[in-house]
């Protein structure tokens, strides 16, 4: 029996750790829509920072207190920087820009991290005051446990009584509700947003701070806490503190109490979670629909038109130079661009469910990565010859994608978004563990081309061949009736709904069509490396996707190419030197500041009217 | 901000330049070596290891370097993605022109480059990674291992703990290849000693998410008598602390994994367990010529102290230049031929690499954790030789499946 208490409290108390790092950004997203990737970089900053203020603060007993305090505020301040210097600058550009600058802040705190505070993992100080433990029926439990449960629910009234019992709670919940009509009333929105960012910056700074009694400071802490955050978040219903308690109180006690019957279901058990709420409750438990909507804005890109006939003939010559490679390149500089080619089909289907089918991913790597693991399966347990592989491996991915997609297609928005990201993860940590046949961390290897296509030069052209034919197909597609009817269920659901079109059908399609062509992708991939690992299914490689095809800009229909050819080669470029990952981050940051359409778009802006048919200026 | 435009175009465009340029090869007056490993996630562990090599590379050199010719490290990060370490190998091969590869930590990167090596016909010498696979179920004439496997390690942990009275034993291990086979491991040889030994519940928190609360309540649920942990850096000290809270290791026999290492045990400060059989590396207690050569050295290069990786990357990079003195060439095939059988002394201990599996013998220290002045270190410790902690030929080649 007290065993179960304190198995319960545990669970409650892992869950108040949950909250403490979700609530802010759960509020964050409330209010700005901003999806924040860098919440967890702001909390890992609160950690380091309440731990050195600790041994300095001269304090004695109060010390504690006083720094995680601080500490929060100190964070709560850089997320003042942060909003004011960086954020503010992109409310005006697509939505999505945001996410490529928190993804830059990721990488930037990340080596700043690194540098100030050092790269020993710190292990917490305890609590003075706090630091034995009680009885209970004779199992021990932390004390720390239970101020952090007392912690958590307070933080949780005050937040209510914020939100409920002042004038500024009152806005906050206006602009939750109707942001133009606020901004009608007079209200000054930009003041409001700031205050709104420092208090879920300030929460994470807090959360990370309060929970050094539990563990310490590392630098995996950001991403290692950023996914959970994000589930307690969607669960919860984005924008609902008291959702997001619950939501947290959910996965804590469940995993709490999981661990006893299948200790195997660590890797799985949050995003498990996630897919049955969000099967069950499109919006989580206390969303409200539509809240979570990327709206599509029409204001700010014209509708994409077909190449023109320069485009085409310039098209053509970078098609000549990419065949004619071979002749003048080095054999490494031959196997980037397979990386390229083969990362560009990847983030063109991205782009294809992200731009004409309006729908977001997190989980594109589930499709790449199920490509790459279909083909290598086939190769290892049936001795497939390679061709056969990249035939089936993407009509395997087609199906897989299918039955995602029946899901995802009921959600919309962010909501639709970190849906693909729990199935993702799902099949992540089914072939993370299940060692026997997919060799689980071990990966499978010795997945080579055919002898034929084993020369680097041969399969440089059948790598071309695919990719670009699958390029072009998907593009091709975009100009169909079929790409057309996409784009106006993305633009107006409602009228769409009018005229008799099946809306969630061809979003459900889009998703077969994407996950066939992001199978290729990876089987062609697996063949290229020899080997596969479930790495290539895993979060981060979403995520490098995702940036690809921000990179590029997602008005353009060359935007996912570009992308994906910068990304690689920047890469390559700067990963000699220290700290590049400061500089990749930098990079991003000041790519989404000037140019707020993508390299693509920019392009386009800038040279556009040398390559269109007509000369004039551009509606 | 138009003018700021431009600039980066143009700077876009000078850097995408060199893209188009075969690559153009420097005189051979340096041997060049690729190095990859994690340097940009695991730097707590990764960077003792860089200096490690860069301290023998550094010796090397000022000798002379091997055969007449200086020895020059190309290292790289693979940013602990296989798929990455698999493409900076091609770029060190067929640009840099190095003659072989060397390095990384974890062990699917180590794996990726295992095949790699095979596929390319180029020496490989995997420094960190533990995965038992790398020599055996997977290994292959180019793939070498320095460092003692997650198997032999295991096997010495368990005829230490075999001498422990204790029947009922518990495990946690993070959930993933290396967690798993150190369990697997260590459950056999355990039981292959005392068949009265029984395991009687398992945890496998998710690597580096430990739930410590929970996962370490349910082991102790089930009374065990010992305790067989494989967790390290962040949840090794979350396990440590929620186990003292809540009493778990009163009474209760623990073995240890890895923790003795410095890198592991010096974050715990004065948290740092009592009494747990560990395998590590007590530098600050080794009294013999040759270490004490190397802790001078190092300390007077670095101003820090060794790690274990430390002592991999030294030695890696001494195997290196053994190995390019014996075989007096750079063909990959007669360096293969040379590093079969390879001996040397290295600061702790004879090292040999053997020509049934390509696992050097190195070995490692296996004791007791104590508390000194505020800080973990091991005692009652003793270097158990690596080649006493590996399976017979027979059993090697059944693995090697030749």
């Amino acid at each position: 029996m007290g065993f179960l208490i304190v198995q319960f409290l545990t669970g409650l108390s892992d869950a108040s750790g949950l909250f403490l790092v979700a609530c802010g950004l759960s509020l964050i997203f409330g209010v700005s829509r901003i999806v924040n990737f860098a919440h967890g970089s702001f909390y890992m900053v609160g950690a380091y920072l309440a731990y050195y203020l600790i041994g300095y603060l001269p304090l004695g007993g109060l010390s504690f207190w006083a720094s995680i305090l601080i500490s929060g505020l100190i964070v709560g301040l850089i997320g003042i920087l942060v909003e004011v210097l960086l954020l503010k600058r992109l409310y005006r550009s697509p939505e999505l820009f945001l996410l490529m600058g928190t993804f830059g802040l990721i990488l930037v705190i990340q080596d700043l991290s690194r540098w100030l505070f050092g790269s020993e993992d710190l292990l917490g100080p305890r609590c003075p005051g706090l630091d034995g433990s009680i009885d209970i029926l004779g199992t021990l439990l932390p004390q720390y446990d239970l101020a952090l449960i007392i912690i958590a629910l307070l933080i949780l009234l005050a937040i209510w009584l914020l939100l409920n019992r002042t004038r500024w709670g009152i806005l906050v919940r206006a602009a939750t509700e109707d942001r133009e009509m606020l901004a009608a009333l007079g209200v000054n929105q930009s003041l409001l947003f700031t205050s709104v960012f420092f208090l879920g910056s300030f929460l994470a700074g807090l959360g990370g701070a309060l929970q050094l009694p539990k563990g310490g400071a590392d630098l995996l802490m950001d991403l290692n806490v950023i996914a959970g955050a994000f589930v307690v978040v969607v669960v919860g219903g984005m924008g609902s503190i008291l959702g997001a308690y619950l939501a947290a109180l959910l996965i804590g006690e469940l995993s709490a109490f999981g661990v006893l019957v299948l200790p195997q279901s660590t890797l799985v058990m949050m995003f498990l979670i996630m897919a049955v709420v969000l099967i069950i409750r499109p919006y989580g438990l206390f969303g409200k629909g539509k809240s979570g909507e990327y709206e599509y804005d029409e204001k700010t890109s014209a509708p994409i038109q077909p190449a023109s006939e320069r485009l085409k003939l310039a098209g053509l010559g970078l098609l000549l130079l990419v065949l004619l490679m071979p002749l003048f390149a080095g054999d490494f500089q031959l196997v980037l661009m397979i990386e390229i080619a083969i990362l560009a089909l990847s983030s063109m289907s991205l782009y294809f469910m992200m731009g004409p089918g309006g729908m977001i991913s997190f989980g594109h790597a589930v499709f790449f990565g199920g490509g790459a693991y279909a083909a290598a399966l086939l190769v290892h347990h049936l001795n497939t010859p390679m061709e056969l592989a990249l035939f089936f491996a993407p009509l395997l991915v087609g199906l897989l994608a299918l039955i995602i997609g029946w899901f995802c297609v009921r959600l919309s928005g962010v909501y639709l978004a970190m849906l693909t990201l729990a199935f993702a993860q799902i099949c992540w940590s089914i072939v993370f563990q299940w060692s026997a046949f997919t060799g689980g961390d071990d990966g499978l290897l010795s997945i080579w081309p055919s002898d034929w296509a084993s020369n680097r030069i041969v399969f440089y052209y059948l790598t071309m061949t695919l990719c670009i034919g699958g390029i072009l197909i998907l593009r091709h597609l975009v100009f169909t009736p079929f790409g057309y009817t996409l784009r106006a269920c993305r633009d107006s659901a409602l009228r769409v709904d009018s005229i008799g079109i099946n809306l969630k059908r061809h979003q459900w399609f889009t998703f077969a069509l994407t996950g066939f062509f992001a199978g290729l992708a990876g089987s062609i991939y697996v063949f290229s490396k020899g080997s596969v690992f479930p790495d290539e299914m895993a979060i981060p490689r979403s995520f490098d996707f995702l940036l690809m095809v921000l990179l590029g800009g997602i008005e353009a229909l060359s935007g996912p190419v570009i992308g994906s050819a910068a990304f690689i080669w920047l890469h390559d470029l700067i990963s000699r030197i220290h700290f590049w990952q400061l500089i990749l981050g930098s990079i991003f940051i000041f790519l989404v500041v000037a140019f707020p359409r993508g390299i693509a778009g920019f392009l386009d802006n800038r040279f556009g009217r040398i390559f269109s048919n007509h000369i004039g200026p551009r509606a | 901000m138009r003018f700021v435009r431009r600039l980066v175009v143009f700077f876009t465009l000078i850097l995408f330049l060199p893209f188009f340029y075969p690559a153009f090869s420097d005189a051979a007056d340096t041997i060049k070596i690729g190095e990859i490993n994690t340097y940009s996630k695991l730097t707590n562990f990764t960077f003792p290891y860089r200096n490690g090599w860069q301290l023998a590379l550094e010796e090397i050199n000022t000798a002379g370097g091997v055969n007449g010719k200086k020895l020059e490290v190309i290292s790289r990060d693979d940013d602990g993605k296989p798929g990455q370490a698999v493409k900076i190998a091609e770029e060190l091969v067929r640009k840099d022109k190095v003659i072989l590869l060397m390095g990384s930590f974890f062990s699917h990167v180590g794996l990726a480059l295992t095949d790699f090596a095979k596929r390319n016909k180029v020496l490989y010498i995997a420094a960190e990674p533990l995965s038992d696979a790398l020599v055996w179920a997977k290994g292959n004439r180019y793939t070498f291992r320095l460092r003692p496997s997650t198997y032999m390690q295991a096997a010495m942990l368990a005829e230490k703990a075999a001498e422990n009275p204790a029947r009922r034993w518990a495990t946690i291990a993070p959930n993933y290849a290396y967690g798993k086979d150190a369990v697997k491991s260590f459950k056999k040889i355990l039981k292959a000693k005392r068949p009265d030994v029984e395991f009687v519940a398992e945890q496998w928190p998710a690597l580096f998410k430990i739930n410590a609360g929970s996962e370490i309540q349910s082991l102790a649920n089930s009374k065990p008598e010992a305790i067989y942990n494989v967790t390290f850096g962040g949840d090794l000290a979350k396990f440590v602390r929620e186990g003292n809270l809540r009493g778990i290791f009163k009474d209760v026999f623990v073995v240890s994994l890895l923790t003795g290492e410095p890198e592991y045990l010096d974050p715990l400060k004065k948290e740092a367990p009592e009494g747990w059989l560990v395998t590590g590396y007590p530098w600050y207690d080794i009294k013999t010529p040759a270490h004490d050569k190397f802790l001078a050295a190092y300390q007077n290069k670095f101003d820090a102290t060794p790690r274990n990786g430390s002592v991999v990357g030294y030695n890696v990079m001494m195997t290196v230049a053994h190995m390019l003195k014996k075989s007096g060439s750079t063909d990959t095939e007669k360096m293969v031929d040379a590093m079969e059988g390879l001996a040397f002394e290295s600061p702790i201990g004879p090292v040999t690499y053997r020509k049934i599996d390509h696992q050097s013998t190195m070995g490692a220290y296996v004791g007791y954790t104590a508390q000194k002045e505020g800080k973990g270190i091991m005692v009652e410790w003793q270097y158990m030789d690596g080649k006493d902690y590996l399976p017979g030929d027979e059993e090697v080649r059944k693995l090697r499946g030749k």
